[in-house]
């Protein structure tokens, strides 16, 4: 029986789904009321962004002179595009891959430290857990601003500021995504299974990475999902980190932009750069998240429980 | 999920051997204690990566800002031990309090509004009444995917006077132009801007916590016929209390915090938002504007002490609501 087990992990067939209590469906009576209120408050979040949408296919005069919520008899997103691709010697592209680098090492990077930690925490019993795991959760309260000013002086000592490391290396500590972790690994990994895998001869190491790491998924995306969101967004870190301007994040990069702009300086032009390069940034994360909807969700709906 | 055939064999073979020599387990004492140690060993190397990085990251430079605080930077003498006094200063600095006072009145505004309509939006969902439901609930996350400086510069222009579709459309009413940027608007429009972004995220923890409760919890006063808003009052919102509580966490933290919006904002007006609009901007400015580190490292000290302070409060309350439920059962 337990080889079975061992064995449908391996193949990737799932020997004991933790299948959740049946939820009881009432007859599906559909509000019409509560459908109406629901889209209208949709509209809150929506509009902003379609706004966005609607002003990146505008140049400067019609983004004045023209409704903002629909477009302008011109469209022009191909010349925004090429502007915002050309700017600054194409600084734009530079700050994308940057911002790419930077997020999706660190969010690797934080969901590995954070799966090995949680599933530690999760599956053995070892002197100083309890201890060690609290530190971690209370860790969640520490203010990013204390830390940022002395990992600045820190890391300005080291002669790290102003290299991609300052970035990445704070971005991989995530005491939420060990919580995370623990909780998911707690649920998703029968303590038989990796019994069993024991019992067969194999390795702590390669039982977390054949047994443990199989059954994660859903956790692994959300904290993976979350991580790069953290990152991806992040301002106030590179902004204080970086100096050269080949080496920022988007969010960086297009707040400089944005102050050019609004200084004036007779370059209007800028806005609508500033408004497609925005649009540009957030479709990546936008995307992301509707790709993998389904695995994080699930993955928070085990992290939330126990909140 | 792939699926590795060399591995899948080498299992099946090892499973095969255990079967052939079921008594391979006889030294049952000795054997144990030294898988016990094995284990802690495989834990301890487990977790040492992620606490490296901890260590290194969150408690070194914590230490630090506490070392720097006790400092002051003399034109004559340079670096020198003052002991409290920039902690003293700093409880004499209307700057420091003006924030303060800021940031907590956008707590008690900005952050039980947030977590109602998330509340409210988890509840609605979860009944499964509405059409659309997966769309809606993802529509509404949406903006959690936009950068916070995205977002503030996309509702800094919306809320601009001149091509801001919310002044076109009260100029279009015959409103008049709304200034969201006036000294007295921008606190209230700073809070609608993190409301924007963060109901989502705090809707869909609660919403996954909202599912994760057995059914048949409320199975029964369903088919009584308790009405929906008596079954989220009475049994829904019990039940998923500590999500809600995680949720009231993170916004006092992320009010605390503001940085972003206060930053950028000042940017187009420049007015409304001091050097010192939130704590957090203080210590920045302090810091890299006025460069006064020690200062500066005194502030964020003290700012980090509100917040657990805060924090711990929030966690206390619940946990003594909780011990006198108990009691009263």
């Amino acid at each position: 029986m337990t080889s079975l087990e061992t064995r449908a992990v391996v193949t990737g067939r799932p020997a004991r789904t933790p299948r959740r209590l049946r939820r009881y469906v009432p007859a599906k009576r559909r509000s019409w009321l509560l459908t109406v209120l629901l889209w209208l408050c949709v509209l809150y979040f929506v509009l902003p962004l379609w706004w966005l949408l609607v002003a990146s296919t505008k140049d400067t005069s019609a983004l004045f002179s023209t409704f903002g919520l629909w477009f302008a008899p011109e469209f022009s997103l191909g010349d925004n595009l090429v502007e915002l691709f050309t700017v600054r010697g194409g600084l734009f592209a530079r700050w994308l891959l940057n911002t790419v680098v930077y997020a999706v090492v660190s969010a690797v990077g934080a969901t590995v430290l954070s799966a090995m930690a949680g599933y530690a925490f999760a599956k053995y019993e070892f002197p100083g857990q309890k201890a060690l795991f609290s530190i971690t959760l209370g860790a969640v309260m520490i203010p990013l601003t204390a830390l940022a000013l002395p990992t600045y002086l820190l890391f300005a000592r080291a002669g790290l500021t102003d290299t991609p490391w300052s970035i990445i290396i704070p971005s991989l500590v995530s005491p939420f995504g060990v919580y995370l972790m623990r909780v998911y690994a707690a649920d998703a990994i029968p303590d038989s299974l990796v019994e069993a895998a024991r019992v067969d001869g194999a390795g702590e190491f390669r039982i977390f990475w054949q047994v443990g790491l199989r059954l994660l998924g859903p956790g692994l995306v959300t904290v993976f999902l979350f991580s790069l969101v953290g990152t991806w967004n992040n301002y106030f870190l590179p902004l204080i980190m970086l100096n050269t301007s080949e080496l920022y994040p988007i969010t960086v990069g297009l707040a400089q932009l944005q102050s050019a702009a609004s200084a004036g300086g007779g370059s209007q032009a800028v806005f609508s750069t500033v408004i497609t390069g925005s649009f540009v940034s957030i479709l990546p994360l936008v995307i992301a998240f509707l790709f993998l909807q389904r695995y994080w969700q699930s993955g928070l709906g085990t992290g939330g429980v126990k909140g | 999920m792939s699926h590795s055939p060399s591995t899948s064999t080498t299992t099946d073979a090892v499973a095969a051997d255990r079967v052939a020599r079921p008594s391979r387990v006889a030294p049952q004492r000795r054997r144990h204690s030294l898988t016990t140690r094995r284990q802690h060993r495989a834990a301890y190397l487990f977790i040492l990566p992620f606490f490296v990085i901890f260590l290194t990251m969150l408690v070194v430079p914590l230490v630090y800002a506490g070392y720097l605080s006790l400092f002051e930077s003399r034109l004559i003498g340079g670096e020198q031990f003052a002991g409290l006094a920039n902690y003293a200063r700093a409880f004499a600095d209307p700057s420091f309090w003006g924030g303060l006072g800021r940031v907590a009145l956008f707590l008690v505004i900005q952050v039980p509004i947030m977590l109602g309509l998330a509340l409210f939006f988890a509840l609605a969902l979860d009944t499964g009444r509405a059409r659309g439901s997966r769309s809606i609930r993802l529509l509404i996350f949406m903006p959690y995917a936009v950068p916070a400086v995205i977002a503030t510069l996309m509702w800094g222009y919306l809320y601009g006077p001149d091509f801001g579709p919310l002044a076109q459309v009260a100029r279009g009413v015959g409103w008049g132009t709304p200034d969201f940027l006036s000294p007295g608007n921008i606190l209230g429009s700073m809070m609608n801007i993190v409301t924007w972004e963060f109901i989502g995220y705090n809707m869909i923890i609660m919403y996954a916590a909202l599912r994760a409760i057995p059914a048949e919890l409320y199975e029964a006063a369903e088919i009584e016929g308790a009405g929906q808003f008596r079954i989220a009052w009475s049994i829904k919102i019990p039940s998923i209390r500590p999500a809600i509580l995680l949720t009231v966490i993170f916004s006092v933290i992320g009010s605390f915090q503001l940085f972003n919006e206060p930053s950028l904002l000042n940017a187009i007006a420049p007015d409304a938002i001091t050097n010192s609009f939130t704590p957090n901007y203080y210590a920045y400015n302090l810091a890299f504007i006025n460069r006064e580190l020690n200062y500066a490292a005194a502030i964020a000290f003290l700012l980090g002490l509100v917040i657990a302070v805060v924090s711990y409060v929030v966690q206390l309350g619940e946990q003594r609501r909780e011990q006198r439920e108990r009691k009263g059962l």
